[in-house]
């Protein structure tokens, strides 16, 4: 059995009052554990009344919300479910509640009742896998906001929990800082196996996960590896989502007659495969106009690429904001 | 700037006060201000006026900064003392007007306002050298025992805990907010009184709109961290008695023999 099952679930916020809506509508879906899922939805597609469902923040108006076989309806059970489900807020500001951060790391496990030795021992250990311990005893308006969010995972992993549910938790960070969480999700996922849900609406983010569900009006429009999903990249425009600066690209590239691999995703991908092209390119030595252009722009590609200093490769890749920023105009332009 | 503040007058250093338990730290105060208002003889007052002195030197805080907070009590000393002064019957000095100076009166200021400085020094000890974390965290444990008689001890430093977190981060805000109001014109600088006092209306409103948002989502972020009140809940940090807190509560109770004695003598 699946660790998260969501069958049928509808939500509606106010309902049989003035101003009643329907956030979720019908969502069935099954998330194994140890799997990192990111949920993509533009805003009021429903994916922050998801989160809130999976630790029994919110219940279901329909329908059902059972993690590890548990229903969140089950009042009784309400503290077993947000011991196995942690969960990190949009706001950095408003989530941490100690003056001092190891203090508040140690907040769960305190309302849990664990022994203050094994409290210690978690609450050191918790810091260290988010590369906090220097700052353990700061306050936390000294911190940024990427270091608060850090913070805020240290708290859930403290609390052991099998899952963190991250709701919008990069959406008030600057570029550094959400390549910094996204950097520390993907390690603690894959060094802890943990059960990632990872709410956004950064597709860069997306990317990132093994499967990716994406929310429209309150329904699951799409269910499938990053990969399949970003293939439809005129679909994901259509729900007002925007795709990733590499797909944006591939796409414009294919349309301008360059041949390119219709399902690339990473901006690794695309400079390895427009190093290809130019290549054989330059092997034909047509020099047609075609040609040259093609050759032009991966030349500019590649040349972005080698300019990120070395180091910060990988963050400038899961840097979206920046990029998306960046993205399609300027690129337009070069290309 | 408004978030470089300090909140209290918390004065880090590791002296042998600092070390002392924030429990032993509070009952003691209380003790010498109890024997502070109880034994009125000068002996009395010269025992304690030494012990406030020999703290004072062991808290390793800088005497400018302690006697600096003898500052707002200025005006209240100097106003006890010429109502002592002018008010006690007995020997007259001279005569000012309609009141008569007294030896009596003399004396008697001057043993009231030494009680008024010791004790605010006594007190501002205690601030000074015990962060206002520990202080909560005394202070729930202290009252602890009257949970049974339903005193909130929990909720009441969960409440000072929320509070010293969120102090600076709505400072931030409201520095934030008055930029933006005065980006767009708005004079908090001059003005008649009431003009002044009206301008400060569109800096609270949206600070209270925040700080409630706030209070609602940080109400979430605690329940989804398994908060349920203080049933069931452990500490990291215990507080621990150590041989220190015994010398002090040893010390305090020889102090008040010693000043029971000159008071009786």
């Amino acid at each position: 059995m699946a660790f998260i099952e969501i069958e049928h679930l509808s939500h509606v916020y106010h309902a049989g009052e003035e101003g009643e809506r329907r956030a979720l509508d019908d969502v069935s879906l099954s998330i194994g554990r140890g799997e990192f899922v990111a949920v993509l939805g533009s805003n009021g597609s429903g994916k922050s009344t998801l989160a809130k469902h999976l630790n029994a923040l919110l219940l279901p108006t329909e329908g059902a919300c059972r993690v590890d076989g548990i229903d969140t309806r089950e009042e009784a059970e309400v503290w077993r479910i947000r011991q196995k489900v942690g969960m990190v807020f949009q706001n950095p500001d408003n989530q941490l509640i100690a003056a001092v951060v190891e203090d508040d790391v140690a907040f769960g496990p305190e309302n849990l009742g664990v022994p203050s030795a094994e409290i210690r021992r978690r609450v050191d250990a918790a810091l260290a896998a988010v590369n906090m311990t220097p700052f353990r005893s700061y306050a936390p308006h000294l911190l940024s906001g990427g270091q608060k969010q850090r913070v805020a995972i240290a708290g859930t992993l403290a609390m052991q929990t099998e899952a963190i549910v991250f709701d919008e938790a990069t959406a008030m960070l600057d570029p550094e800082g959400r390549a910094e969480i996204l950097s520390i999700v993907k390690r603690l996922h894959e060094e802890q196996q943990i059960t990632v849900i990872y709410i956004t609406h950064f597709m860069e983010e997306a990317a990132a996960a093994d499967r990716v569900v994406v929310l429209d009006q309150g329904h699951v429009v799409m269910d499938a590896p990053p990969r399949a999903v970003f293939s439809h990249a005129d679909e994901l425009r259509a729900l007002g989502l925007e795709v990733p600066l590499a797909v944006e690209l591939r796409d414009r590239l294919r349309a301008a007659g360059i041949a390119l691999p219709a399902d690339l995703l990473t901006e690794t991908e695309l400079v390895a495969a427009l190093g290809r092209a130019a290549e054989s390119t330059v092997a034909a030595a047509g020099g047609n106009a075609a040609q040259e252009r093609q050759a032009e722009a991966s030349g500019h590609a590649v040349e972005r690429a080698a300019g990120v200093p070395a180091g910060r490769g990988a963050r400038q890749q899961a840097m979206p904001g920046r990029a998306a920023e960046k993205g399609g105009d300027g690129l337009g332009h070069r290309a | 700037m408004l978030s470089n503040i300090t909140i209290g007058q918390y004065f880090p250093g590791n002296s042998l006060l600092h070390r002392l338990d924030p429990r032993t730290k509070l009952v003691v105060l209380f003790a010498l201000i109890v024997a502070l208002f109880l034994f009125d003889q000068p002996a009395d007052y010269f025992v304690m006026s030494l012990l406030t002195l020999g703290c004072m030197l062991l808290s390793r805080v800088p005497l400018r900064t302690l006697v600096g907070s003898l500052k707002p009590l200025w005006w209240i000393l100097l106003f006890t003392f010429v109502i002592h002064l002018c008010t006690t019957p007995g020997e007259e000095i001279a005569q000012v007007w309609m009141f008569s100076l007294t030896w009596e009166g003399l004396s008697h200021g001057f043993f009231i306002c030494l009680r008024l400085v010791l004790l605010l020094l006594l007190s501002s000890l205690l601030t000074f050298t015990t962060s206002p974390l520990k202080l909560t965290d005394a202070l729930e444990a202290l009252l602890s025992p009257l949970k049974r008689i339903g005193v909130p001890a929990h909720e009441l430093a969960m409440m000072m805990t929320i509070a010293l977190r969120f102090v600076p981060t709505l400072l931030e805000e409201t520095d934030k907010i008055m930029k933006a109001q005065q980006a767009r014109g708005a004079d908090f600088t001059t003005g008649s009184i009431a003009r002044r006092l009206k301008s400060v209306v569109p800096i609270l409103v949206p600070l209270f709109i925040s700080a409630f948002r706030r209070a609602d989502e940080l109400a979430m972020a605690m329940e989804a961290r398994c908060y349920h009140g203080g049933e069931g809940r452990t500490q990291m940090k215990q507080l621990r008695f150590v041989p220190l807190d015994y010398v002090a509560w040893a010390g305090t109770a020889l102090l008040f023999a010693l000043l029971a004695a000159l008071w009786l003598l």
